[in-house]
């Protein structure tokens, strides 16, 4: 309700940030999975004070039919923002930038999908922003990929994804709201772990090129570490679901022996 | 197993729920993984139907268009059932008359590519039009769990409980029970399956829930009847000797 | 929530059901009277709203979020604060409501929720002004949906309540024609709370809260508003087409006001404050 006002500095004479961070340190993560019953998979992140639960539905039917792909599913990727998630109230009708977030969250993810497993289908993502103190896109792909792999749909990776930039001339990782709104520059990226490709890249402000690699590296770094904190978060959440140790799978009744069958099908052994 | 995890490296074969890059064979589901000879394959823990052929799935027709109905089988893909392969010909060119909007159907997928389909059949021993009982969905990824190993757990249930039950692929469940209180039971049977499905020991562990259940639905209904409760279970195990080759 | 009446459902679900009623059962094993599992959460958006909830009834559950801005006030009322409510069917909580603008039903849900509360006039708009005609609060509930398993009206209109009585907001004040913050925190100013009750009607029989299932079968719901003063302050049929006779609109009016005690409670409990 009262105006913000714009901090003196946002990196202090010892070299921290507002909120005591070091600049290579992440906000504190707290990563859950299947949060939602009526989803197909869900999770939900709190990142900091942003955050997002994140669902799942598919693969289902597709409407309109139009939009349906012939080879492979169609993904449709919803991010909202409560009017109730920052200071002053957004306006509830979707906004030009949540379509565009929408976009390219959808972009970073879809990659890491084997969407031509279901073709004339759609795999539904939607992104619920509950609370946002910057870093939304990337603290939803994060929560997103999660929601995925709860769902059953066949991935490569989990998709981890981190915001840096820079506050008085530091490179700094994982912005806070005032260090996005009053820094001076954000870069929010998305990277598949396995190969270290990025499928989330995006920047403004201004960066000289070393300032620009040296920021990525960094923010590589933030990924892999957030990637370890996504497996563990799915290993939580099933860990209930997974046979004792020792256990023998001779009450399990497999079809194992009719699908040796399956894998005989051309072109399925090659990725 | 999460997605992006390493299974195997080397000459093995990657099957169901995994995929392979530069040699080595990685996890693309949340599941567990099962090592079979030299193939290697992640059983999800979750997911949606897929329809395979010989699959018996439950369905609700949607629509009648033409000389097909349309079936909803669950999952992204809607099935469709010619009148040609549920009806002995000559029949009626008005095919809503068999079968119309809203019922509920036991039959086979017969052919699925990812292109078209999944089309299905209702010839076949079994395969009708189901009235009356109920439908329980459950996650499909659990059905294996609860037909059990050669249909033991599902052979288990009906005949402790008496009850007749069609189990679809499709995670649907059609029960019908003697009553109200036996049908909750068979249905908290399915459920505590559904939930412990990768643990060891569950069929014993679920025929104990529903001896002691149905101790108390014993004890509530009336004590004397024990005497006819105890011939009535011979004559039902008579039954059910052909009841589960179903 | 919507008619849903016209989603395919089998005619085995719709039997089984029917039957159950006829013995006195419902799907869940509740009692016709009988509400679902009901808690309420207060504070969940800490950070950045004024108020917030989460209501969850049985499987169905549903966030509010309260902010209060300051602006100007309608021409016609220049001594009041404004309120406003809104609800969203959004898809994330069920594989029934589509992507895209809000339908009829969505629409429906919000102005329900907000009838409730407006025309039982809980929130004292005459307390909500920093200088008449120029300058008072604007107090807008925003309501998402999270999970869909029937009966959204409800659980909305108990978020709503309970986000709107647990909410603070600093005081503002206007010193030289700018507003200026007082430093004290606020309540919203309550005098009534009016909580909503759904009634299904399928076939003969009235079930209160009904489930996802039951919204399938029914052939039509009545949606209640009940007052402190047990006065009914607002009223809305819907959920299917199918016509409802008086002896049972009175039935199911019984059925609220006898129900809406018990959820009038809960909100004070949750939030613990209470109003009258």
């Amino acid at each position: 309700m009262s105006p913000e006002t714009k901090p003196d500095f946002l990196i202090s004479p010892e070299g921290l940030r507002i909120d005591g961070r070091r600049p290579d340190e992440l906000r504190p993560i707290e990563l859950e999975v299947g949060v939602l019953k009526t989803a197909d998979g869900s999770a939900m992140i709190k990142q900091g004070k942003t955050h997002i639960i994140a669902a799942v539905y598919g693969p289902r039917e597709l409407h309109p039919r139009h939009l349906t792909l012939n080879d492979k599913a169609y993904l449709r990727c919803v991010y909202r923002m409560a009017t109730f998630s920052v200071p002053d109230r957004k306006r509830p009708a979707p906004s030009r930038r949540e379509r565009e977030i929408s976009m390219v969250i959808a972009n970073a993810l879809e990659p890491a999908l084997f969407l031509e497993d279901f073709p004339r289908t759609v795999v539904d993502v939607f992104i619920q922003v509950i609370q946002a103190d910057g870093g939304t896109r990337c603290a939803a792909i994060n929560a997103a990929s999660l929601a995925l792999a709860d769902a059953g749909i066949p991935m490569r990776s989990l998709v981890p994804a981190v915001a840096v930039g820079k506050a008085d001339g530091v490179l700094i990782v994982d912005l806070g709201d005032m260090e996005d709104k009053y820094g001076q520059g954000d870069v929010p990226m998305a990277i598949l772990p396995s190969t270290g490709e990025i499928t989330l890249l995006q920047q403004d402000g201004s960066f000289t090129k070393e300032e620009l690699l040296e920021a990525m590296q960094m923010g590589m770094n933030a990924c892999k570490y957030i990637h370890e904190l996504q497996k563990d978060a799915l290993k939580r959440a099933y860990l209930r679901r997974t046979p004792e140790k020792g256990a023998d799978d001779e009450e399990y009744e497999d079809d194992l022996e009719t699908d040796l069958g399956e894998s005989a099908l051309p072109g399925e052994d090659d990725e | 197993m999460v997605p992006g995890q390493l299974l195997a490296e080397g000459r093995y074969r990657a099957s169901g729920g995994t995929y392979s890059q530069d040699g080595r064979i990685y996890s693309s589901l949340v599941g567990l993984a099962e090592l079979r000879g030299n193939t290697v394959k992640v059983v999800p823990l979750e997911g949606v139907y897929i329809p395979r052929e010989g699959d018996l799935v439950i369905g609700t027709i949607l629509v009648v268009a033409g000389n097909n109905w349309k079936v909803d089988i669950g999952g992204p893909y809607q099935a469709s059932l010619h009148a040609n392969n549920a009806l002995r010909r000559p029949y009626h060119e008005d095919i809503s008359r068999y079968m119309d909007m809203g019922d509920v159907i036991a039959a086979e997928v017969i052919a699925f590519d990812r292109n078209v389909g999944p089309f299905l059949s209702m010839k076949g021993r079994g395969l009708r039009k189901l009235t009356d009982g109920m439908i329980l969905e459950v996650s499909p990824a659990k059905i294996p769990r609860i037909i059990g190993r050669r249909g033991s757990m599902i052979s288990m249930i009906k005949s402790r409980l008496r009850i007749q039950t069609i189990v679809g692929q499709n995670g649907r469940i059609w029960i019908k029970a003697p009553d109200t209180p036996t049908l909750r039971l068979a249905v908290k049977a399915f459920r505590m399956i559904e939930e412990q499905a990768h643990t060891t020991k569950l069929t014993d562990r679920v025929g104990q829930m529903i001896d002691e259940e149905l101790e108390k639905i014993r004890a509530a209904q009336s004590p004397a009847s024990d005497v006819e409760a105890a011939s009535e279970e011979n004559e039902a195990n008579e039954d059910n000797k052909e009841d589960m080759s179903e | 929530m919507g008619d849903f009446s016209a989603e395919t459902i089998s005619h085995i679900d719709r039997k089984y059901i029917q039957d159950l009623l006829a013995k006195g059962e419902r799907v869940d094993g509740r009692a016709f009277d009988e509400y679902r599992d009901v808690s309420i959460e207060i504070d969940v958006v800490a950070a950045k709203s004024e108020g917030s909830a989460i209501a969850r009834i049985g499987d169905t559950r549903v966030i509010a979020g309260v902010k209060v801005l300051v602006g100007e006030p309608y021409p016609d009322t220049p001594d009041e604060g404004v309120t406003m409510i809104t609800a969203e069917m959004a898809p994330i909580a069920s594989p029934l409501f589509e992507v895209g603008p809000p339908k009829e039903d969505a629409i429906e849900l919000a102005r329900v929720v907000d009838r409730g509360v407006r025309e039982s006039e809980s929130v004292d708009v005459k307390g909500l002004v920093i200088e008449p005609g120029k300058k008072v609060y604007m107090v807008f509930c925003d309501l998402y949906t999270l999970e869909y398993d029937g009966n959204l009206i409800d659980a909305c209109s108990l978020a709503a309540n309970a986000a709107l009585l647990s909410t603070k907001f600093e005081e503002m004040k206007l010193e030289d024609d700018e507003l200026v913050p007082t430093g004290r925190q606020l309540e919203i100013p309550m005098q009534n709370l009016a909580v909503e009750v759904t009634v299904s009607k399928i076939g003969d029989y009235l079930v209160v809260d009904p489930v996802l299932k039951e919204e399938m079968v029914q052939d039509c719901r009545l949606t209640m508003a009940v007052d402190l003063n047990d006065h009914f302050t607002a009223m809305q049929k819907g959920g299917g087409t199918g016509p409802i006779p008086m002896s049972k609109v009175e039935e199911a009016m019984d059925l609220a006001l006898e129900k809406a005690k018990d959820l009038r409670r809960l909100v004070f409990e949750a939030t613990g404050r209470r109003v009258g």
